[in-house]
């Protein structure tokens, strides 16, 4: 055990350095953006003079070299900067919105993963037969079907149509007030207060946008079970236990998805960075206050402290994420060493 | 515990984005007659108008949540919807005001009515320290404030705790409309400069998150990105009350959403609505549609004169006789915009602004023009428009170059993201043809000459340079309007415009709302925001 804590520490401070890389790119880039921030919030009617003077204000007169050194200066501090865009400070918008996006994701992630893994399994153990065109046609529609198309067309028929669903409206419908902040995760911290209540509508909300989400994210985990599972399925160890005997359920579980699960778990990993950042769409569609949404805004109005901050975060997810994988993967697996 | 309990124990612990007059909202007031739900495309950025960087829907939480000197009266449209009228400046925190004989020096005596929310009675130092801030902290306020002649504190002078003086360099017929557009509200500024540092003198800091107004409305809760709730002033006495007691403006990005969310009931105010839309919900009955032309704005082809061959005036007539102006009134407005095409004459008959220009589409008489101006064969040009404005621009451009393909000119598209656009088309000016939009919010035709004719103005995109224009322009933007002068002056102008087109214009735009039927008195304002103050809900 303390052969693995080192392991990970070694792990973490081999992170450092990509993640100083993370800050001189972002910072870099940034400034490469063809937009002149001055202009873009001097307001309509800026004329010269004014656009001047929001240029001094924001430190943008100074040069590259300068503006760097104060900007990693302030980071040691805790500060990121102002988003101009949202007039709140970096830090506080990240704080409030990664737990909005973060719900969303895991809730999506996790369905998809409920759904798409005995999917994966079915199709894998009875190739060929309906369960496995099912599989196909999911598999199809979640890669091919636009996220935003999928939401609006949810919405359309879940809310406009049905009115089943509750209005899309963010992460709680007008009535309620978000619950007291611990963690950010509305549907753990009504829980924590004891607002039945609202744990109820939060969660509500979450039903489409997650949906939404799990089944864009279905397809690679599908396709990734059934692929280990045929793989595995076929191979020697496999075939052994089956000639000893052992009951179907021990072969499948135990033998054969064990090691399916070593790839499956990687792509998990993928799906997560990657639903975080690119679920903008559905963000959108369902007026969810996430960080994706406040990324692209920001990238549009060439708002460089909440970019960089946005970018800086999603490194530092990156690299947590990373290394979270990393540690299951030993713990599933003995063959593999942190220090492959 | 009970729901509400805890509610109260919340917004102690949200703390800061949370506002003190309001800890929760009481979940049996929604739905009902006194609470309007509104949805939006953009939130807000900041409850101070004077910051640096605050964006246009900030606007209305200034228009409600403040008062100014005066401000513009309500008229009613021929067809029922309401709107502001230029032509009608009413009293607000000034309950009366003189001019001096030389017209040099506006007097106000404040109303003894006005009372800011803590109690304390609106007076002239307030107003001087608003205005003082107004002019003194640079950016858009200070732009705006100089186009009524406002530039230097010096000017605001407190007669006594009860009057108030502005003093202008030479009479100008702008500065009282001014002092009714967002801008010149009034701070508490007893409250603001006790939040003052010396870093800070005009206390943006505070004031960025903590209001301090008489206005008939306060801001009650602002999650930003999210929502924010205006929770009617009891005490307003400068007007009727307003008809809603809460009104809980939510952050909808996606326009579709916001549709959706209108058409089942779930909102009862969509503010702006795209043209598309507003046909539809007029169309299908169920929802209303309140809109109308926005006064002074155009939509507007603007050719740069710093780039051959626009630089030759047949080129921009022909030009201006080839563009599809019906399609585009259809296909790109949805039959949402004024024409602006087809008048018979030449010289204008009317000092109406905007008014239709004499061209229509003709592609004999465009061909003509082009063979005379030695282009017979046609060339090639990019025609760029805003990324951010694509709902209009994207159709109308692709209009535009099919009809100009019809008479030789190649025309390549070129979209520009939002966030470059005035940087490139406005700084810069350095686009060849472009689509272009400007309102003027003082609803003077001198006033869009101004920004949009005269050379080097933000708003001139084409780089057009006429000395007789620069001449007229300067000559009557403070002029009176009963001044004798005045009509022929603006007639002569236009005519001009007319004669050179360096901005074609297409159409007029409306501004749309669509409401619940039992929304009531809403209406279309200059700045393109919500005024919540008029509307009641039935």
């Amino acid at each position: 055990m303390r052969t693995k804590l080192h392991q990970v520490g070694r792990r973490l401070l081999q992170a450092l350095p990509s993640v100083f890389g993370v800050v001189v790119i972002s910072f870099a880039l940034t400034r490469a953006l063809p937009g002149d921030p001055a202009i873009y919030f001097a307001g309509a009617m800026a004329d010269k003079e004014s656009i001047e003077q929001v240029r001094i204000a924001l430190g943008l007169d100074r040069s590259w070299l300068e503006q760097f050194f104060i900007y990693v200066g302030n980071l040691f501090k805790g500060d990121m900067g102002l988003s101009l865009s949202t007039g709140q400070p970096v830090l506080q918008e990240l704080l409030t919105r990664l737990p909005a996006s973060l719900e969303l994701t895991f809730i999506g992630l996790g369905l998809a993963v409920l759904l798409a893994v005995p999917l994966g399994i079915l199709a894998a153990t009875h190739p060929g037969s309906w369960i496995d065109h099912v599989c196909r046609v999911l598999v199809t529609a979640g890669v091919s079907l636009p996220t935003f198309f999928t939401g609006l067309f949810l919405i359309y028929i879940f809310y406009y149509l049905l009115g089943w669903a509750p209005s899309p409206l963010g992460r709680l419908d007008i009535l309620y007030l978000s619950p007291p902040t611990v963690t950010g995760f509305y549907t753990i911290d009504s829980l924590l207060a004891r607002d039945g209540e609202t744990f109820i509508s939060s969660l509500k909300q979450l039903i489409l946008p997650a949906f939404t989400l799990g089944l864009f994210a279905l397809a690679p985990i599908a396709r990734m079970t059934r692929g280990g599972m045929l793989g595995a399925l076929s191979s020697d160890y496999v075939r052994t236990a089956r000639a000893n005997g052992l009951a179907r359920a021990t072969v499948l579980l135990t033998y054969a998805f064990r090691n399916a699960a070593l790839p499956l778990l990687t792509t998990l990993g993928m799906v997560f960075s990657f639903l975080l950042g690119a679920n903008v769409l559905v963000e959108k569609v369902f007026s969810w206050p996430g960080i994706g949404s406040f990324a692209i805004e920001a990238l549009v109005a060439s708002d460089y402290a909440a970019v960089q901050g946005f970018v800086l975060t999603m490194a530092l997810l990156f690299v947590v994420v990373n290394l979270t994988i990393d540690v299951i993967l030993t713990l599933t697996d003995p063959r593999v060493g942190l220090d492959d | 515990m009970r729901r509400r309990d805890f509610l109260k124990t919340a917004g102690a612990v949200t703390g800061a984005s949370v506002l003190p007059f309001l800890k929760f909202l009481p979940a049996e007031a929604a739905g009902r007659s006194d609470t309007l739900v509104v949805v939006a495309g953009q939130g807000i950025n900041s409850l101070d108008l004077h910051r640096k960087g605050t964006n246009r829907p900030s606007y209305q939480v200034t228009v409600n949540i403040y008062d100014r000197l005066v401000r513009f009266g309500v008229t009613e449209l021929k067809d029922g919807s309401l709107s502001y009228d230029s032509t009608k400046i009413e009293p607000e925190v000034a309950e009366s005001w003189t001019t001096s004989k030389d017209g040099k020096s506006l007097t106000f005596k404040i109303s003894p009515k006005a009372k800011f929310w803590d109690g304390s009675p609106v007076t002239a130092h307030d107003v001087k320290w608003s205005f003082d801030r107004a002019v003194s902290l640079g950016g858009f306020p200070a732009v705006q404030m100089k186009a009524g002649s406002m530039t230097k504190p010096e000017q605001f002078v407190v007669v006594d705790d009860m009057t108030f003086r502005i003093d202008l360099p030479k009479p100008s017929k702008l500065t009282l409309p001014d002092l009714a557009v967002p801008i010149p509200f009034i701070i508490n500024s007893k409250v603001a400069k006790a939040k003052a540092t010396e870093k800070d003198p005009w206390a943006t800091e505070y004031l960025h998150k903590n209001p301090a107004g008489s206005g008939a409305y306060k801001i009650a809760r602002w999650d930003p990105g999210q929502q924010f709730v205006y929770e009617r002033n009891e005490d307003w006495a400068l007007g009727t009350k307003p008809g809603v007691k809460r009104v809980i403006v939510r952050e909808v990005p996606s326009a579709s959403t916001r549709r959706a969310l209108t058409e089942r009931g779930d909102a009862d105010l969509y503010m702006n609505v795209p043209a598309k839309d507003a046909k539809e919900f007029k169309e299908g009955g169920k929802i209303k549609v309140s809109g109308a032309p926005i006064d002074n704005c155009l939509h507007v082809l603007g050719l740069n004169l710093k780039h051959k061959p626009f630089d030759n005036k047949k080129v921009r007539q022909a030009i201006a006789f080839a563009l599809p102006y019906k399609e585009i009134v259809e296909a790109a407005a949805y039959g949402r915009g004024k024409p602006m095409y087809g008048a018979k004459e030449m010289t204008p008959s009317t000092i109406k602004w905007p008014q239709p220009f004499p061209y229509d589409t003709d592609f004999d008489k465009a061909k003509a023009l082009l063979t005379e101006a030695g282009f017979g064969k046609g060339f090639e040009t990019t025609l760029s428009y805003n990324l951010g404005l694509a709902d209009w621009q994207e159709p109308t451009a692709l209009l535009i170059q099919e009809a100009l393909g019809k008479i030789g000119i190649k025309v390549t598209l070129d979209k520009i993201p939002g966030a470059n656009w005035r940087t490139a088309a406005l700084v810069k000016k350095s686009l060849p043809m472009h689509l272009e939009n400007f309102g003027g919010w003082l609803n003077y035709p001198d006033y869009y000459f101004f920004w949009a004719y005269k050379y080097g103005h933000l708003f001139n995109s084409s780089n057009y340079k006429n000395p007789e224009v620069e001449k007229l322009v300067d000559e009557t933007l403070h002029m009176s309007v009963e001044d004798p002068l005045y009509a022929a002056n603006v007639m002569k102008m236009i005519s001009i415009a007319f004669e050179d087109v360096p901005r074609i214009p297409l159409y007029q735009p409306y501004l749309d709302s669509a409401m619940q039927k039992s929304v009531e008195g809403y209406a279309s304002w200059f700045h393109r925001q919500l005024d919540c103050r008029t509307i009641s809900k039935a």
